[in-house]
Parts: structure tokens; sequence; C-alpha cells
């Protein structure tokens, strides 16, 4: 198993390294120049030289990269052009926000879906399972930030229930906190829901027709312990790696997410940097959601042991 | 008051215990949306005007502009200047001191000066006359001129980008063109740098020990007076929608720049309440590259000048008739040099007479090249109706859409408009940057090599604008600026396209606003 | 379901060619009678009926404005002038926005050019996916680095890699539509190489490499026609993903210029104004959400009557 994580995480090196490569690349063919974005409105070309000059962007792209491969290795991601911070700074401070958010997405989204999933699996054919599966269609197709507006209008402002924006850090208080997320958190789990829940009951129902499920219903046992404790065991590999491959939409849902509830986090960070060209922010932030990713469906793959005794690694 | 700066002090202290309850329970605070992000904290380094606000809240300014234009002092008591106009002696008031204790010097002053004379517009054309400076009291400074100056005190007294803000010497012999890293001024707040985070907030605190001025606040000009215990500008709430809602829900207090469009529904809302603070307000400009064709033919230019009326710009990009006004000035109308002397060309102009002045012209329908900003709220309708306009005047139009950043890029590039150049982009200005012939970088004549984007080159125009610098009579500067106006319009620099004024909106338990065209948070009342 | 189902193994006994047309008659045959595919089907023929007969739908230009027919509700009458200073009386169907152009006829533009986008992202990231895809699964020096960099493309989320080349390129129709495909490359490069690799060992594959016919040949002679199904499948969801994310970018500031009628377009505009003139993003919020769950409704039906593997494992 360790021979496993330690095989899995040397083979995540050449992944990351190609994100790296990729990222760069992309960035500096760029037309927009930081340097004019730097100096503001009324700066004439002579000043904007020279800022080019003092950011390193005169030097060749190899040699660019070079500087940047280099700090990196030592976990550098360098200085941010516009926010004039370490990267690794800007990127701890935007952390607690988006991590936040991601989690609690999730943790609505599974306590939500799989109920719903194991339900819509046991009364399979029935209005449950289609109403469900109508959902889950439409919860693919609805534009994250409709549903953030529309949430905001009824929650917020019709009833008064929740903020309509903002976020408050976890030192403040549990429960402004808490009250701060959850509408965002609401608003980004529909899809997951939607896609967990397929998942769930799909997994259910193949484990429902299998000989061990008629067995345990011959014995006698409850209906609910058959469905929680065989079949809902069963369906736990396929939502664990759904969720896994979740995480990229989850990224994607979180820098709309973050732009409407104006939550300070990374997606909001990645945005600005990309409007700025700040090159070091952007590439930091790739590549920190890029490694998120390969980590996270490690312990995805890992968790397969967990949930299933006949896995081995 | 003494128990809410106890709070404060506590919070302060106890930042492990209860530290949101305490600063947000007790202590005053002013919870601000301005209109960006704050990025750079080095007003003189960038001309941005986040830059600019965060410079007012934490430094202190020798002169001041009032909501009339006219200069006022501010750390100056007093001033005189010689019979022969070259020597200028300013003495400081008393009680001035940094955030740190240590008090505001000459040597202070006089660093701060020449850091910003080497970066500003009109700082650089004041140092190009100023012989040295130097300090013949602890509360003194001279300035000694190589020849008369008429704009001296418009120049230190500057309200907009970039302020002379006043500097501890050690951050100001900082390189002008790196950024400064230690931010302590003598301004009437304290900014508190453990608390900063670009994109998410900025928060000052009062500075307590900061004595105001007797007078009323005016423009940049008056007392400071500080109302509340700290100001927090949410850096994090960009989106208009969301911008609106926070502020009915009373989750912030100002909103420093609300959409046009929210305008409507802000008026209706019960708590809030629009405020006119700026009397001035700001210029839609379109702006004319003259080293590509098709504009740099000045026939061509003074054809794209007759298709601008500028009331189509303004019904599109604001809308509403009480916050826009037709003007035909290049510096802005309501100001020192406003006038509508030389506008003809634009002001009593149709689409006929540029579809005609366009035949007249020699146009080979060559496309012009109009840069769009797509993330630019305040100015992103405007290129859509310079189109259409020039397409009815008989025009080609490429009509590029880019986001600003990429704009402010390009549009800093002397190539071809095909080779990644480009041939016209539209801005705004306010008032105060452009109310000058000196400040106003769209009337340089001084081309390619150091002129502002669109690079006119017109030796004419630099030498009356010479003339303005030494002018010294406030009749003869007026007749200068109207020559230059007339010039401008004559060789089609660029072609003003009216002005508007930006409301603020704010919660009806906010007082205290004042005229001003800067977003200046001191006298501000919460209750 | 699955007991319907053909077995593919049956058919490999058999030349490759009358298998095809069996399958293929059969598969026809189902998705026919599939009743997603049905509601799915009809719904974006609509669409792009609409989308083709845009011009005589009772429109107007849709990038005319007029400062007079700002904000107009939907229903009333308002007044519009054309390039050549024609003043026309237009019914806003939708309502106008803060421009003071109709919605009705942007929304109804709109469909095309989301149409577009979400049909030709899907085909470029097929078509670049399955080059990839038969090469690595045929060529194998070839397979493991092109599969690290499938990988590496993989792990960034596609929003981030589609605005970061937005960024870099000025946005236009297509690079919007390659921005869009690129991120969807991956997973198309491997379901194509997991297909590959199974069918290169059929008899009937192995039979033609011993005849000696050229890789090219077997590759989109024999490998490719039996791939289509799952393929399918995939562009439709590639499809309605397209759909989606062009409206998030045009949200975010990235997208197409305003100045195009795009549905997400219509509704970055209209946000400012949600909660006072809500039709500026109902009606093309509307539109966009029809056609994703129409696009998603039709690949359900198509992969439970040509996939069914798949289906049983979603």
């Amino acid at each position: 198993m360790y021979a496993f994580i330690a095989r899995r995480l040397l083979a995540t090196l050449p992944v990351l390294l190609i994100v790296a490569v990729l990222v760069f690349l992309m960035l500096r063919l760029t037309p927009g120049d930081p340097a004019a974005i730097l100096a503001g409105d009324a700066a004439n070309p002579e000043q904007i030289a020279q800022i080019r000059e003092s950011l390193g962007l005169n030097e060749s792209i190899v040699a660019q990269f070079g500087i940047w491969a280099g700090h990196l290795l030592t976990g550098d991601l360098g200085e941010s052009f516009y926010f004039k911070m370490k990267v690794v700074e800007l990127i701890g401070q935007r952390l607690e926000p988006t991590l936040a958010l991601a989690t609690l997405t999730i943790l609505i989204a599974v306590l939500v879906a799989v109920p719903l999933g194991v339900i819509a699996a046991w009364r399979f054919g029935g209005w449950f399972d289609r109403c469900l599966m109508g959902f889950s269609v439409l919860g693919f197709s609805i534009p994250v930030f409709v549903l953030a507006y529309v949430l905001i209008w009824l929650v917020s402002l019709k009833l008064g229930w929740l903020p309509v924006q903002g976020y408050q850090r976890l030192e403040g208080g549990f429960w402004p906190f808490l009250r701060h997320l959850i509408l965002p958190a609401i608003t980004l789990s529909v899809i997951y829901i939607a896609l967990i829940a397929r998942v769930t009951r799909a997994s259910v129902l193949e484990a429902l027709g299998e000989d061990y499920i008629r067995t345990a219903r011959a014995k006698g046992l409850p209906e609910w312990k058959v469905l929680v404790k065989h079949a809902l065991a069963n369906a736990a590999v396929p939502v664990a790696t759904v969720i896994g491959i979740g995480i990229a939409l989850l990224i994607g849902g979180v820098v709309v997410t973050e732009s409407v509830y104006a939550i300070p986090g990374l997606g909001r960070l990645t945005v600005d940097a990309v409007l700025a060209r700040d090159f070091p922010t952007i590439q930091g932030v790739i590549l920190l959601f890029s490694f998120v990713y390969v980590f996270v469906n490690l312990l995805v793959d890992l968790s397969y042991v967990f949930f299933d005794p006949r896995i081995r690694y | 008051m003494r128990t809410a700066f106890a709070a404060l002090v506590a919070a302060a202290l106890l930042p492990v215990l209860a530290p949101q309850a305490a600063a947000q329970g007790a202590a005053k605070v002013l919870r601000v949306v301005p209109h960006s992000n704050l990025a750079i904290l080095d007003p003189i380094w960038t001309t941005a005007y986040m830059s600019r606000n965060h410079g007012y809240m934490i430094y202190d300014t020798l002169f001041g502009t009032d909501e009339k234009a006219q200069i006022r002092p501010q750390m100056v008591e007093s001033w005189t200047e010689s019979p022969d106009k070259r020597l200028w002696t300013f003495k400081l008031r008393p009680g001035l001191a940094f955030h740190d204790g240590k008090p505001v010097t000459p040597e202070d002053v006089i660093a701060s000066l020449q850091r910003w004379g080497k970066r500003d517009a009109m700082g650089v054309a004041l140092f190009s006359f100023v012989e040295r400076m130097d300090s013949p009291a602890p509360d003194t400074f001279r300035i000694f001129l190589r020849e008369a100056c008429g704009f001296l005190l418009e120049a230190i007294g500057k309200p907009s980008s970039s302020v002379p803000f006043i500097m501890p010497k050690r951050v100001a012999d900082t390189d002008a063109f790196k950024q400064i890293e230690e931010h302590i001024g003598s301004g009437p707040y304290v900014f508190k740098r453990d608390e900063f985070k670009p994109g998410d907030k900025a928060v000052y605190l009062k500075n307590t020990k900061y004595v105001p001025r007797k007078e009323p606040p005016s423009g940049s000009a008056g007392g400071k007076h500080v109302y509340v215990d700290r100001v927090e500008w949410n850096l994090a709430l960009r989106d208009a929608q969301s911008q609106v809602n926070a502020l009915a829900k009373g989750e912030v207090d100002i909103l420093e720049a609300p959409a046009f469009e929210s305008v409507e529904a802000l008026k209706k809302l019960p708590e809030v309440q629009i405020v006119m603070s700026g009397p001035t307000g700001l210029q839609y400009m379109a702006r004319f590259n003259h080293l590509h064709k098709p504009f740099d033919n000045p026939k061509v230019r003074q054809a794209a000048l007759a298709a601008f009326s500028q009331l189509p710009f303004l019904q599109a990009q604001v809308g509403l008739k009480e916050y826009y006004r037709v003007c035909p000035s290049m510096f802005t109308c309501n100001t020192p040099y406003g006038s509508a002397v030389g506008s003809e060309i634009q002001s009593k102009s149709n689409i006929r007479k540029a579809q005609e002045l366009l035949k007249a012209s020699g146009y080979d329908g060559t496309p012009v090249v109009l840069m769009k900003p797509t993330d630019l709220a305040a100015i992103q309708k405007l290129p859509d109706v310079a189109a259409q306009l020039m397409r009815q005047a008989g025009f080609k139009v490429d009509l590029q859409a880019m986001d600003w950043q990429t704009l402010v890029g390009r549009r800093a590039k002397k190539d071809a408009p095909d080779k990644g150049g480009w041939n016209m982009f539209l801005t705004a200005w306010q008032s105060h940057d452009i109310w000058n012939p000196i400040a106003n970088a769209a009337l340089d004549g001084k081309g390619e090599k150091s002129g502002w984007f669109g690079w006119a080159k017109d030796d004419r125009l630099e030498e009356l604008r010479a003339q303005f610098m030494r002018a010294t009579d406030d009749a003869k500067k007026k007749k200068l600026a109207e020559a230059i106006q007339t010039r401008a319009f004559e060789i089609a620099t660029h072609a003003p396209l009216g002005e508007y004024v930006q409301p603020v909106a704010a919660r009806k338990n906010i007082s205290g606003f004042f005229v001003t065209n800067s977003n200046i948070y001191w006298n501000l009342k919460k209750n | 379901m699955a007991e319907q189902t053909p077995d593919a193994k049956q058919f490999a006994a058999l030349s490759t060619e009358s298998a095809a047309v069996v399958r293929r008659q059969s598969a026809w045959q189902r998705v026919r009678a599939n009743w997603s595919v049905r509601i799915g089907g009809t719904a974006m023929l609509l669409l792009l009926a609409i989308a083709v007969l845009a011009p005589v739908l009772g429109t107007v230009d849709p990038t005319l404005f007029d400062a007079a027919s700002r904000d107009l509700l939907p229903g009333k009458q308002g007044e519009i002038v054309d390039l050549d200073g024609e003043t026309l009386r237009h019914t806003f169907i939708m309502g106008s926005d803060s421009f003071g152009r109709d919605i009705y006829s942007r929304v109804i533009y709109g469909t095309r050019v989301s149409l577009i986008v979400g049909i030709a992202s899907a085909l470029l990231a097929l078509s670049f996916g399955i080059c990839l895809g038969l090469s690595s699964g045929y060529l194998r020096w070839l397979d493991g680095p092109l599969m690290r960099v499938m990988d590496g493309l993989m792990s960034i989320p596609g929003i981030l890699i589609a605005i970061a080349l937005l960024a870099a390129w000025r946005a236009s129709l297509l690079t919007v539509i390659v921005a869009i495909a690129i991120p969807e490359i991956p997973r198309v490069t491997r379901l194509v190489r997991s297909l590959v690799l199974t069918i290169r060992e059929e008899p009937y594959v192995e039979a033609a490499v011993s005849l000696g016919t050229p890789a090219w040949k077997i590759m989109f002679g024999h490998i490719l026609p039996n791939t289509a199904a799952p393929l399918v499948v995939q562009a439709t969801y590639i499809c309605a993903a397209g759909i989606l994310v062009e409206a998030i970018l045009s949200f975010l500031g990235v997208g197409l210029p305003p100045d195009i009628p795009t549905w997400g377009n219509i509704m970055a505009e209209g946000r400012v104004q949600f909660n006072e003139y809500p039709h500026n993003v109902f009606f093309p919020g509307i539109f966009l959400a029809v056609t994703v769950l129409a696009v998603n409704i039709l690949g359900d039906g198509l992969r439970d009557t040509l996939d069914p593997k798949m289906a049983k494992r979603v």
C-alpha cells in the first residue's frame, strides 16, 4: 500500500511538470502587457518600458521559465506582478474561503444526494425516481449564476433569512461563518447533487439485482438494512470516484459562485489575476488546482480499500 | 467616543479572544464598496484612482483644491512669494506628525515633492523650473525657481492623480520607479497593513492624533474631521447586482460607484440615499492615433470629430438626464478654463457635415480599429455608439472587443493597426485630471517620443503650452488655455464626448457628505 | 436492457461489414423508439429551425439600439432606428435591455451562436480526441508520452484553461470554440484509446493486420466505425457543457464580445438589473436551460439505446 502511494505520488510529478509548462507557454504568448496595466492610465510608454524591464519581462521565454522553475523547486511561486506580494502568501490568504466553500458543498451534496439516489433506486420507475431523474438533468442545465441570483432574491431579499454576500472568517465565530456560506454552498451543490444522485441510483440499482441481496431479503432482513448495509455499501466506490472526478467541476463552479457572492477566495483571485495578466499568480493558482485534483483522486483511489475490502494495492 | 476607542484598543490588544465582535460591536465602522480593486499602495508610482483614494486616507497634502477649484492651504500655514516670483517660502502648520509619532519636517516635504516630480506630468513640468529646494528653519521650506512659473500652487495643490502626498523622507527616498514598502503618512487615517488583503478588504483606523484645520471641508481642502473609528473597503464585492443587494440589506454603508442601471432601483429603497458630491464630474473622451492611417490625416480626424455629437454617447452610457451634461470644452465645464472657444467643428456639427468632411478629406476606406473594453461598465457602451455614428458618417469601422487590461497594453503599441496597433479608443477622465493644459494628457503635442497614447505631434501646441507654464497672470492664462483648445480642435487631437457625474449610494444613516471630486472619507458620520 | 443488446462477440465472427449493417439497423430502430431521444431530438430540431430562420421570425438587427427604448417591459411598443436612419415601430415581445436593444431578437439570434458553439466545440473535441486516441491506442511508442500530456491537461479544471486561453487570444467565435473544446479533448482521447485497445484484440482486426492492411486503413476503416456509438453520446454531453461554458465565460467577462448576441452575453449584461428587470436574464436563461436540457435528454436516450454498457455505469 505504501509502495502504491509512493508510486502514485511519483507519477504525479511529470503531470505537474507538464501542467507547469503548458500554463507557462499559454500565458507568455498572451498579448496583454502586465507592465501597462500596473503603470495606470496616464503613464507614458517610457515609464511602461521601465516597469517591464523591472519585472524581468524582457528576458527570453526560456530564461523566464528557467528562473520560475528554479524558484518553484524551492517551493517559491514567485511574486505577484499585480498584488506586490508573494504568490504563496496571496494563495494562503485566499485558501480558507475556497476550502470552506468546497467542503461544505461536498458535504451538502453527499448528505442530500446519496439518500435521494438510494430511495430512487428502491422505488425504481416510480414517481420519486422519475422526479429525481428529471431534477438531475435540470441540475446540469441551469447556469450557476442564474441559480445564484434566484436564490439570493428569494432567500435573502424576500425572506431575509441569510446575508446576500460576503464571507466571514472562521476566527470570527462559527455561526456567522456558516451563515455566509450556506447560500453559496447550496448554489454550488446543485450540480453535484444531480451528479452524485445519479451515480448512487445506478449503483444501488445494480446491487439490488445481485444474488446476495436476494439472499439477504430471503433471510428476512428489514428492507432499510438491505438498502443501507448491502446495496449502499456497494455504491460507495462509484460515489467516491465521481466525487474525485467532480473536483474539476467544483473548481469551475467556485470561480463563478465566488464572483456572485463576493467571496474572496481562489476562484475570484484567478479571474482577477487573468484580467490583470498577473502571470505568477495565474501559474501558481492553476498549479495548485491541478495538484489538488491529482491529490484528491489519489485519496479517492485509496478510499477504495476502505470501502471495498476486496481491493488491495 | 472614549468607550468606542477603548473597545478598539481592546480589539487590537486581544485579537484572540473576540476580535470581530469587539471591533464591529462597539466601534463605528464605515463599510465602503470602492469603485475598483486596490492593488497598488503607492499613489506616486501609479495614477490609478484607487491608489489615489488610498493616498487621501493616510497622507496629508501641502495644499488642497476646494469645490470652486481654488487652491487652499492644508499642511501649509502661510506662504510668501518673492516679487520676481522665483522664490517661494512655505511655513508648515504646527503639530503635524506621522503615524509613528515623528513630526513632519521640511526634509520629508522636499523628498516627497522630489519623488512626485519624477513621475507626475505636472510634477515633471514644475521641476523643469525648480532650481533647488531647502529648509531655512525647522518648520519652513523654500522652492527656488530658475524663472517664474504660473502653476506652482496648482501643481502642489493638485487634487487628482498623482497627488503630491507627503511621506516620511525614508519612504520618499525610494526610487520613483519602484513601489514604496512602508505605508505611513500624516493623514486622518492609519493604514492597517496586517489586515490588508488585496481583493478582499483594506482597513483604515482613525488617526486620533490628527489635528484638522478649522475651515469646513470642501474638495480636497478644509478640515479633515473623522467621526468613525474604522473604515473598511470591501474589495471583494464586485458584482453590480450583489452590491445593490448588500446595500439594501445594510451589509455595507456606501457604494462608491453604483452602475447607472442600478440607480433607479436604488432610489426606490427606503433606507438608501443617492448623493451627488462631484460638481464637475467626469468627461468621456475619444482618442485618435495620430501615427497611422486614417487618423494621421487631420481632415479625417475632423470628420470623426464632426460625427461625434455628445448626446448619443451620454444617452447610451448614462441614460439618466440628471447625471449627464453636454459640454464642448476640453477642460470640462464649470472649471477655470472651461469654455466653448474653438469647438464649433464638433459642437455645431452633424452627420451630414461629417459625411461632407470625410468625402473631402480623401479618406480611402481604411477601416478604423476601434478598441472596446468589455469589462469596464463605466465606458463599455461608448464604443458601440462611436461605431454606429462613424459608420453613418461613411467610415469603415472594425470594432474589436477586449478586456480593459488588454486595451491598456495594446494602446501603448505604436505598431500599425493590422500589426497589433490601433486607431482609436475611448476613456473617461475625472475633471481634475484634464482641467488645465498641463495636466490634460491628451493635449500634449510631444509626438511619438514622450507623448500620451495617440502621439499627437504639433509644435504650435507645445509652444502655447510652454507659454502657459510661464504665464503668471490669470487673465493671460485663460487666454492661452483658449488658444490651446482652439488649436487642439483645429488639429483634432481627441474628441470630448460629454460629461457625467457619478452618484454615490449610501445608507440613510450616513451623513456629512460634502462637495468633492475624489472619493474622500472624512467628515462622514454614521448614526 | 442488457439482454436486448446483441453481444459484440457474436459479430466478431461475422465479416465486419455485415456486422456494422445489422448493428446500424437495430440501433436506429431502438433509437427511434426511445422517448428521451424523441423529446430531446424534437426540441433540438426546433431550436435548429429557430437558429436558421432567425431573420424571418419578426426580429430586427440584434445590435441596433435606441436610448429612447431602454428598459421596456415585455410586450411594450417602442421605437428603434436602423442603420440608414429610418425609425421603426417595434413591439418588444421580451422587452428591451439597458441599451434599448430588442431582447427577443437577441435571444433568437443568440440561438445561432449557442448552437454553433455547442456543436462546433463538440465536433472539434471529438476530431482531435479521435486522432489522438487512435494514435495513442495504435502506436505504442506514442501512447506513454501522449497520455501523460492528457493527464496533465485533464488535471487543470476546464474552465480555467478556457479563461486563460481567452485571456491569451482575442475572444472571437473561433477562439471561444477552441477554448471550450481543448479541455474536453483528454476525455475523448481516453475513451477512444480504451475502445481501440479493446477492439484491436478482436479477430477481425487481427485478420486485417495479418493481411498487411496499412495502419491508417485499419484505424479508420475497422476501428473507428465501432467506436461511433459511445462517441455520439459523448458528443452530446460536450455540446451541452459547451453551451453552458460559453454562458459562464460571458458572465465572467472573458467570452464573446458583448455586441455579439449570445445568451450568456444577454444575461451577463442584464444581471445588473436582475431584481428590477428580470426579463433580461429570464428569457435567455429559459432558452439556455431548455437547450441544454434537450441536448442532455437526447444524450441520455442515445446512451441508453446505443451504449448500454455505459448506461449501466452512469
